[in-house]
């Protein structure tokens, strides 16, 4: 209905093409896994587990890790 | 060509993320620190001990805030991106920014709604200490069950579709997904730590605060980072109608 031929230039909902997995594969991998430890010293580092001793991380982080729905001390 | 772009979708996402962060980050300001001085108001009336501040309290509402939320929204700009360029084509007649808005959506409802209805949001003097690990176990055990679970329907739709068409297939999935996350939600153990005294309107707006900065989180980026591949993948009617007006000036 909405796809008429009429109005080429306007945003006709067109499918995208399909992007191969081999050519997400190593974004993903490499980006996923920094991005996941990235989320470990917002969410979790020096709670549960710690990688650096003390609580600097925990503390300067502390508002964000409640407000964002993670358990926090 | 296609790695090239999976790498400009996935700098968009971070980028997108990180607006979409900022965005987060004013209401976690305006919302949610009222609520977070609240709570350590009567923390503070209760406590036996008084600790010593590592990081001052006008630190830890502002520059603290701003790093957590905005790292946090860079990285889950990062991941939806990869998971969009997955997404991309493959989940049905929808365009470029109709999928990120569906994408985000989803990933709203399957990284925190779902969670959160399990283990909610607590804000300081609510919970226990010496649980940290269990909580923070169950916590994440609870957010990767709900993503998997979603990508397992999201995969079962697909598979169905043919037998039952797009409409069965997808009311079929979505009640496949919630009858998983309500038996989770049965079998895996409920923590309450709420201090007895602990006024209840203001762990309710302390929650609330909680998933309204969620909603914009993800809303935001759903709808940026939707604009954004949108003129990435169909660049046609867009550039040729800023070609008309700017190539005069720029050359």
């Amino acid at each position: 209905m909405a796809q008429t031929v009429a109005q080429p230039t306007a945003t006709t909902p067109v499918v995208p093409a399909k992007l191969p997995l081999s050519a997400i594969a190593p974004w993903a991998v490499f980006f996923g896994i920094l991005m996941l430890v990235l989320l470990y010293f917002v969410g979790a580092e020096q709670g549960a587990t710690s990688v650096f001793s003390g609580t600097d991380v925990h503390e300067w982080v502390h508002d964000a890790r409640h407000l964002l729905g993670f358990p926090c001390h | 060509m296609n790695s090239a772009t999976v790498r400009n979708l996935l700098v968009r996402g971070m980028l997108a993320g990180l607006a979409a962060g900022v965005l987060a980050l004013v209401v976690a300001y305006l919302l949610g620190e009222p609520n977070v001085d609240k709570a350590i108001g009567f923390e503070d009336a209760h406590a036996h001990e008084h600790e010593m501040e590592v990081v001052s309290r006008s630190l830890q509402s502002t520059a603290g805030l701003a790093t957590g939320v905005l790292v946090y929204g860079v990285s889950f700009g990062g991941i939806a991106a990869l998971a969009y360029c997955f997404a991309l084509g493959r989940v049905g007649r929808f365009g470029p920014r109709a999928t990120a808005l569906l994408l985000s959506g989803c990933a709203l409802l399957a990284v925190y709604v779902v969670p959160f209805l399990k283990y909610p949001a607590n804000p300081p003097s609510v919970g226990d200490p010496d649980t940290i690990g269990k909580r923070t176990t169950l916590y994440f055990l609870m957010m990767l069950l709900s993503v998997l679970l979603a990508v397992a329907a999201t995969l079962l739709g697909k598979r169905l579709r043919p037998r039952l068409g797009t409409w069965w297939a997808t009311v079929l999935a979505v009640a496949a997904f919630g009858v998983a996350v309500g038996l989770a939600y049965q079998f895996l153990p409920a923590v309450n730590e709420v201090p007895k005294d602990f006024p209840a309107t203001l762990l309710w707006r302390f929650r609330l605060s909680a998933l309204a900065i969620q909603v914009v989180l993800w809303g935001g980026f759903g709808l940026l980072f939707g604009e954004l591949a949108e003129r990435q993948l169909n660049p046609k009617p867009a550039k040729a109608a800023a070609a008309g007006r700017t190539v005069p000036a720029a050359r």
